[in-house]
């Protein structure tokens, strides 16, 4: 506690708190709290019986946890969750960073319409989309199916083959979301020093060494950034599969977040439930911290 | 004359550069147009007549043009209803998120206090927490307060938001500390001072939080789902996302109902896209 | 439309059991014990806004008893019911999904009817359907009276048919599947000669039903689905689509149902009551005398299916329950059934109600009345909504071929014994305390 701490004055100290009270008591009661209370409620078998009485509920310590991985569908929605994370994530960032090259590109104009038309997909309603392209994909009488049929390609059935589900669905999230970190990438293009390709092109650097040795270096902070983002967004995974899949087939779109989803508010299992939400937060908690290392590692 | 520009070192790399360009536009209308094309489906789909947004080969433009299923959608399904309470569902924790948001980040990046900066980074590492993790307890919180299935029970959780609070303390850091030390000189409230100084200096951000969190709270979907159960008071997805397990057949019905959800938010944005990049960038400026 | 076995409905039937939840928690005003009688009676859906209609002439017999009725959307109705539970404030009466009775007997909400059965002159046992009665028993005692009833039959394409050399639809599972067979000879590719979405738990259950199966054992503690009867059932459930005589589509990839039966791209559709209204606006006029209904062939010969509808049940908390009887009793009666079923469709549960020209007189309601003769009910437990999704899950890996019968049927039985161990551990310790 330093000095210049020390000599705030009192009235400076209770104005902030006046300032602070409303967003600290909301977030603290409505936030915190329940998280802290989620760490508890995955320790007991609170159900459905449970809410009937109080006494139908156990305290059964870490069973929760170990019953979840002892339950294969648990397995196969973090496997699902995964696979939508690692290979949707790098998609879309690739068209991200895709998008925001061809629009820095000096010899192009009307960038704004066409940033603002990329942008669009992301400002729609997830669940509106979702319906939308769940009748872009019907094996019958979907586009997708129609136009691969131009080039000879037998109808896929996009959201009823396990096989299939899953590439359809990161499909659809690469289009609602590259458009956001188009934008951020954007932004970190904007702010490379022009000297550095002037220099590269004097020493006869082609195209694509000046994007290995001069964007891609210079853009690496964005890029973890932007890789943080989309990971913990695509760790949530939830909205598309409920509407267009529901989970199947066989599962193979359950993603962990609705697989808490159905146990909690589906079959009111909330204590286990809450271990699933707290295996979530742990996922995501690993993956921010590992892309960091990464990138202080690189840097 | 056209011979000799050819020969001309700068008149190559100029044709270079016209292969390029063409190169470069072919690439971002494709890009467009794959960008627009659902939403354009969309549109036209909801415009058939019944059956026809399910027939080989697929049809792109209605045959017929007809507003029978926007009709049918307010008069027989309620979207008028549901539009109405996104309406009031996004407009309250807009206009509370603003209030609520701006005076704690205008607290925390201008106003000296004990344990600041402590709380600050306590109250950041709620950014990393997936908001799923608070669902299962706030459900049986809310139920003990009464308000599950009340449109309060959605919009009381989306009041006060970290990200907010962080928003809004990026921007206001820049406000010079002399203009708010040389009005509480002249003997000026706090509240006086944050409402007179501070908030028209952070006016840009505000509209990008306003923008931010309309949008986010309209296409917000999974608590909506949880905490609603009284069909009159669903919010546009919620009812959407239900129309479209009932309705599985009526394709023409469902992309009316997504044509309806989607274009408030569109026009939000199209209007206001300015603030709304503004606050992507600012978003990005430090991780 | 019971709550109890229309699953063709995604997101509502995730709702319901949701609501069970809310109950316990939520605080409500408590009932109103007034001096007057004035019973509440809560209903769902369309059949709430009808039920209105029959009331005046009730309160003209009985003057001293009034009647509010609270219309619910089926949605919220399982929430609103329970948190009426927790809060002391349910209605007298309620019409109840027939799958919801065992959570509220569960609870411990309800009002026992034997008594009441036995000594009454309208409330004939006798003259229910057996099948639908028993949804209303849980361990020997009565704690509803059906008011309208449900069942799924099929639904399909007499030209169809008819080409393939049947003039009506067969009554076994071998002589189904032959006739599958060869209306499939006679279709192109991509058409099919039954439909039943992979997603629907009530086709294998009522194929392991019609085996013999119980689905549960020793008193509802454990499954019963790798033992003999309903693996027979799930075998031949398996070889409809092995067969090609049925596709492996989810109910969410039929895009429209109406326009495939139109189109002859199916010829048969499993389904309930409610679509009788649904084929007879939705299909063309051309069609309309090229469709017919057909109880559900079974194992050896006529085939059983679910009983399913919705009941009325007496609150345990009810302080008009003489009064609230005798409505029930009201609403019981064959004439009032019947007009019941003329404002809303639903199909009458007492059998002398269908005798009446408006009902044997419906050609398409003449396989209902023959099905439920012959229905079963679901297992008595409170768990079964979640276990039927089991079902259909490892239904699902069969059928997609991802695991043998034997393994989906022995993973199932483990799935379900982990879904009942709250319940196993309730009942030992009930058990334990009677000691």
């Amino acid at each position: 506690m330093t000095a210049a701490r020390l000599r705030i004055p009192a009235e400076a100290n209770s104005a902030a708190w006046f300032f602070l009270a409303p967003a600290l008591v909301l977030i603290g009661i409505f936030f915190f709290l329940p998280v802290a209370a989620a760490m508890l409620l995955s320790l007991t078998d609170f159900d459905l019986y449970g809410i009937a009485s109080p006494l139908n509920t156990r305290f059964v310590g870490f069973q929760n946890y170990s019953r979840l991985l002892r339950t294969p569908d648990f397995w196969l929605a973090l496997r699902n969750t995964f696979y939508f994370a690692f290979v949707g994530g790098p998609l879309t960032i690739s068209v991200s960073l895709a998008a925001a090259l061809l629009l820095s590109s000096k010899l192009v104009r009307f960038k704004s319409v066409f940033r603002t038309i990329y942008f669009t997909p992301f400002v729609t309603t997830l669940v509106a989309v979702a319906i939308v392209w769940r009748y872009l994909y019907h094996t019958r009488y979907g586009f997708f199916n129609y136009a691969l049929s131009f080039v000879g390609i037998d109808p896929i059935d996009w959201l009823g083959d396990p096989a299939w589900a899953m590439p359809a669905i990161i499909l659809m999230a690469v289009w609602k979301s590259f458009g956001y970190n188009m934008l951020i990438f954007i932004a970190g293009l904007q702010a490379i020093p022009e000297e550095l390709y002037d220099a590269a092109s004097i020493d006869g650097a082609g195209p694509f060494r000046r994007f290995f040795n001069i964007t891609l270096p210079m853009l690496s902070p964005t890029l973890v950034f932007v890789t943080v983002i989309t990971m913990i967004g695509y760790f949530q995974l939830f909205a598309e599969p409920y509407v267009m899949t529901q989970g199947g087939p066989l599962r193979s779109t359950t993603s962990v977040v609705l697989l808490m989803y159905e146990e909690g508010f589906r079959w009111w299992r909330m204590g286990y439930a809450a271990a699933i939400a707290f295996v979530l937060f742990i996922v995501i908690l690993l993956a921010t911290l590992v892309q960091f290392r990464l990138q202080k590692e690189r840097a | 004359m056209t011979a000799v520009v050819h020969h001309d070192p700068g008149s190559s790399a100029r044709q270079r550069d016209r292969l390029a360009r063409i190169l470069l536009y072919a690439l971002l209308v494709i890009g467009a147009v794959m960008a627009l094309l659902p939403m354009v489906w969309m549109v036209s789909a909801s415009l058939m007549p019944s059956g026809e947004a399910s027939t080989y080969p697929p049809h792109f433009f209605p045959s017929r043009v007809t507003l029978d299923h926007y009709v049918d959608l307010f008069t027989r399904l309620n979207l008028g209803r549901y539009l109405l309470n996104s309406a009031f569902v996004a407009f309250v924790v807009t206009a509370s998120s603003l209030a609520i948001n701006s005076m704690a980040g205008y607290a925390f990046a201008k106003m000296r206090f004990r344990g600041r900066d402590r709380l600050f980074r306590t109250l950041s590492t709620g950014l990393v927490l997936p908001v799923q993790v608070a669902m299962l307890p706030l459900f049986l919180l809310l139920k003990n307060l009464g308000l599950i299935n009340t449109y309060w029970g959605v919009i009381i959780p989306g009041l006060a938001s970290i990200f907010g609070i962080f928003l809004v303390r990026q921007y206001a850091l820049a406000i010079p500390d002399e203009m708010l030390d040389a009005a509480r000189v002249d003997g000026a409230s706090e509240f006086r001072i944050f409402w007179s100084i501070v908030v028209p200096g952070i006016v840009p951000i505000l509209a990008t939080l306003a923008i931010w969190t309309f949008l986010a709270t309209w296409n917000d979907f999974m608590w909506p789902l949880i905490v609603l159960s009284d069909e009159s008071r669903y919010t546009l997805p919620v009812a959407l996302a239900n129309l479209a397990g009932e309705h599985v057949q009526d394709t023409e019905l469902m992309m009316a109902g997504s044509v309806i959800t989607v274009v408030p938010v569109m026009l939000v944005f199209l209007f206001l896209q300015r603030y709304y990049i503004q606050g992507v960038m600012a978003g990005s400026v430090k991780g | 439309m019971g709550g109890s076995i229309s699953n063709s409905r995604g997101v509502r039937q995730i709702r319901i059991p949701a609501a069970l939840l809310a109950l316990a928690i939520g605080g409500c005003a408590p009932a109103s014990g007034g001096e007057d009688a004035t019973l509440r009676l809560w209903a769902m859906g369309r059949e709430g806004e009808v039920v209105s209609e029959l009331i005046p002439e009730f309160e003209r017999a009985n003057p001293r008893i009034r009647v509010q009725v609270q219309q619910i959307p089926w949605t919220a109705a399982h929430e609103k019911l329970l948190t009426a539970y927790v809060g002391d404030a349910t209605p007298d009466i309620a019409m109840l999904g027939n799958t919801w009775v065992p959570e509220f007997v569960a609870l411990d909400a309800l009002e026992p009817l034997d008594a009441r059965v036995a000594s009454s002159r309208d409330v004939v046992r006798a003259d229910y359907f057996p099948g639908i009665w028993s949804t209303n028993v849980v361990d020997g005692v009565t704690y509803g009276v059906p008011w309208y009833v449900d069942t799924r039959v099929l639904f399909y394409r007499t030209d169809l048919l008819a080409k393939a050399g049947y003039d009506r639809m067969p009554a076994t599972w071998n002589d189904w599947h032959s006739a599958m067979t060869r209306i499939k000879a006679g279709m192109s590719a991509g058409q099919y000669p039954l439909l039943i979405p992979i997603t629907e738990w009530a086709p294998p259950v009522i194929l392991g039903l019609q085996a013999g199966s119980t689905l549960l054992r020793d008193g509802g503690r454990y499954g019963a689905f790798s033992e003999s009867p309903f693996r027979k059932g799930f075998e031949f459930y398996g070889r409809l689509f092995r067969d090609s005589l049925a596709p492996a589509l989810s109910a969410s990839e039929i895009s429209n149902l109406y326009q495939e039966f139109e189109r002859g791209n199916i010829a048969m559709y499993i389904s309930g009551p409610w679509q009788i209204g649904e084929f007879t606006n939705r299909l063309p006029k051309a069609l309309q005398d090229k469709w017919m209904t057909a109880p559900l062939p079974g194992m050896e010969g006529p085939g059983v299916s679910l009983a399913g509808g919705a009941s009325l049940s007496l609150f345990r908390h009810s302080q008009h329950k003489r009064e609230a009887w005798k409505l029930m009793e009201y609403l019981s009666r064959p004439d009032i059934q019947l007009r019941f079923y003329k404002l809303t469709g639903d199909l009458p549960a007492r059998r002398e109600a269908w005798r009446d020209s408006s009902l044997a007189g419906n050609r398409y309601a003449r396989a209902f009345r023959e099905q439920l003769d012959r229905v079963v009910p679901t297992p008595q437990v409170p768990e079964w909504e979640q276990i039927a999704t089991k079902v259909m899950e490892h239904g699902e890996r069969a059928v997609r071929g991802r695991m043998s019968n034997e393994r989906a049927l022995a993973a199932l039985d483990r799935d379900v014994a982990g879904i009942l161990e709250k319940r196993r551990w309730l009942m030992g310790r009930r058990r334990g305390e009677g000691k």
